[in-house]
């Protein structure tokens, strides 16, 4: 994926709705067939930037470059950018191949080519035995499989999407997820989805970019964003964590936050990534899957590679293929810890004396004041 | 213990048969008069047509009824037209709700108010009084009713759809007509039926802004009853009365007008 050519080149782009500032000087570059995500609260600027891909609002300033041809100033009927919307916008007073034959239709694509392009994508969302009805005949699921092969069967070099599982019931949501990466790696092209499902976002893309308050924090993989998030706001909005906040000690190779009365100790490499010094409010980011538990009287965690404590387990609640453990430290520090079912050998329980700990290079550093976050 | 919901269903049923009669008892009495052959509302002469048949010779009523449908079409046409672009202007333009009321005051303000105000108004611009001038009056609050009908229309309208058309690559013109005009098509004809009742009956604005020479159907009627109803007035009154009752009916089935009677 790395090294195929970049198609969409998004250059300092701002964007103002009155005093609002809904996208702030955002660059990001997407490659040719990759699945990118925009994952962000609402109001983050994620739709208004995926709009402005599609032409419905136009830059303030900055430029959105596809193919190297700027967007800017090109009417959304002309861009070769489809959509899927979220409330799916299936035009109800069509059937479902009138539906998916529009687009085509507007190109003056002849008709035994509307008519064997329509079908082919209807077969492959599905529905091609429901061509005719009318969509408020279909299921939820259904409609939304209309919206998909109404918005690829004009074959669009990018293809948008608005939160597109957002309306289906979970279970179809997670049926969908693999659907919809099945199809776009079938098609080959560019899709980018907003999303403000970070689970979403994590299986289906193969890079996101998260974005607050209009900024884009980080774009990276899924796996360097859970593993390497550089700021505060990315490690909340990603999966789980643990958050010890305090001030950078540093001293020769012996690197420490002190949280109160708790100390963790950071790598080296952590601190130098977070480009951090001595004296810097920080905070160390821990995910639960990473926090080990043992009981009082097993062997202990070696002081070199570990931070450890002592603790009390103050809950534990199954979730099927995992646990979760609320521990509180003897300094009342609350700790969450995650084991995979299977995983872990000691039985332990609510109320027992434990001892939990990490590897300190599972440690994440970053910057502990969310203005310098980005 | 059984029988008390049903008492109180006799009770409720009595009730509501007497407002029905209260309502329609008049009407009813108009059109069956209207079929009577002794021309009398004391007497009942027997069922007869000899009345439609006399008002088809009424040279003065079916010239005003002409009038009347002159004054009704074309203040709906145009009314229609104007009115759906302002539904639609508003809907997605203007964000203001003073301008929003100000478009349904005409609907709202006594009819006679209206009347006076555009007869001041034609009188300053010395518009003479005519067939124009009562169609021009009708426009005016036929926009109003319109626009009112076409709104509750729009506002189930997704302007999502607009932009997937967009999108899918027809022009923002040619979406108008693909999408937006058939989704709120029921609406405008809701909209325009119900413009065309109430022009057609329409009184007092009429009586107004109309000249000397060109009545509207209820001035004819009116200047008519001033020397008591002949029973031809009857049999013109449930035309009427048939013709409007069917457009009601139509465009409250198309669904734009509901809640609005």
């Amino acid at each position: 994926m790395n090294n195929s050519k970049e198609l969409v080149h998004i250059e300092d782009v701002v964007k103002r709705f009155g005093r609002i500032v809904a996208v702030d000087h955002v660059n990001l570059s997407i490659r040719e067939g990759e699945f990118f995500a925009l994952l962000g609260p609402s109001g983050c600027g994620k739709t208004t930037l995926l709009r402005m891909l599609a032409g419905f609002e136009i830059p303030d300033s900055g430029s959105i470059l596809l193919d190297g041809v700027d967007l800017v100033g090109i009417k959304p009927w002309k861009r070769p950018v489809n959509m899927m919307f979220q409330s799916y916008a299936l035009f109800p007073h069509m059937s479902v191949y009138d539906n998916v034959a529009y687009g085509l239709r507007q190109d003056k694509v002849n008709k035994a080519d509307i008519e064997r392009r329509a079908n082919e994508v209807l077969r492959m969302v599905g529905l091609a035995d429901f061509s005719q009805r009318k969509p408020e005949t279909l299921s939820g699921g259904q409609k939304q499989r209309v919206a998909l092969a109404r918005a690829i069967v004009k074959q669009p070099k990018v293809l948008l999407l608005d939160e597109p599982l957002a309306a289906l019931d979970r279970k179809l949501r997670v049926e969908m997820r693999l659907e919809l990466k099945r199809l776009q790696h079938e098609l080959g092209i560019a899709f980018i989805f907003v999303t403000h499902d970070q689970e979403e976002a994590l299986t289906m893309s193969d890079r996101a970019a998260i974005m607050n308050f209009g900024r884009v924090l980080q774009v990276g993989t899924p796996e360097e964003l859970y593993e390497a998030p550089i700021s505060l706001f990315v490690a909340n909005f990603i999966g789980e964590s643990n958050v010890f906040n305090g001030v950078l000690e540093v001293q020769g190779k012996d690197i420490t936050l002190k949280q109160d009365e708790l100390i963790v100790r950071v790598s080296p490499e952590a601190r130098e990534r977070a480009g951090m010094s001595e004296g810097d409010s920080a905070a160390v980011i821990v995910r639960p899957e990473h926090v080990q538990i043992r009981s009082a009287d097993a062997e202990m965690f070696e002081y070199e590679k570990s931070n450890y404590y002592q603790g009390r387990i103050v809950e534990v609640v199954y979730l099927g293929s995992m646990r979760n453990y609320i521990i509180d430290l003897d300094d009342g520090t609350r700790v969450l810890a995650q084991t995979q079912a299977g995983e872990q050998s000691e039985d332990v329980a609510a109320g027992d004396q434990v001892v939990v700990g990490w590897e300190i290079k599972r440690g994440v550093l970053v910057s502990g004041s969310e203005q310098n976050a980005t | 213990m059984q029988g008390k919901p049903q008492v109180q269903g006799r009770w409720l049923r009595a009730h509501l048969g007497l407002v029905y009669a209260f309502l329609y008892g008049p009407i009813l009495m108009l059109i069956v008069l209207s079929f009577n052959s002794s021309g009398m509302p004391t007497a009942w002469g027997g069922f007869s047509l000899e009345w439609y048949a006399e008002l088809a010779r009424n040279e003065a009523l079916l010239s005003a009824g002409l009038n009347s449908l002159i004054v009704a079409a074309g203040s709906t046409l145009v009314a229609t037209i104007i009115g759906t672009l302002l539904a639609i202007g508003l809907e997605r333009a203007v964000k203001s709700a003073t301008l929003d009321a100000f478009v349904f005051l005409p609907m709202i303000i006594p009819d006679i108010v209206l009347a006076i105000a555009l007869l001041s108004f034609f009188t300053l611009v010395k518009l003479d009084l005519s067939l124009t001038t009562i169609l021009l009056s009708h426009i005016v609050f036929n926009i109003a009713f319109v626009a009112a009908i076409i709104r509750t229309r729009l506002s189930y309208f997704d302007p999502s759809l607009e932009e997937a058309s967009m999108d899918l690559g027809a022009s923002a013109f040619k979406t108008f007509f693909t999408i937006t005009l058939p989704l709120i098509l029921p609406g405008i004809i809701a909209g325009a039926l119900l413009a065309f009742t109430i022009s057609l009956d329409e009184f007092v604005i009429a009586f107004f802004t109309s000249g000397p020479a060109e009545p509207t159907l209820p001035i004819q009627i009116y200047s008519m009853v001033r020397f008591g109803v002949t029973p031809d007035v009857n049999a013109l009154a449930t035309i009427v009365l048939g013709v409007s009752a069917v457009l009601i009916l139509i465009s409250q089935r198309l669904g734009g007008a509901r809640g609005l009677f």
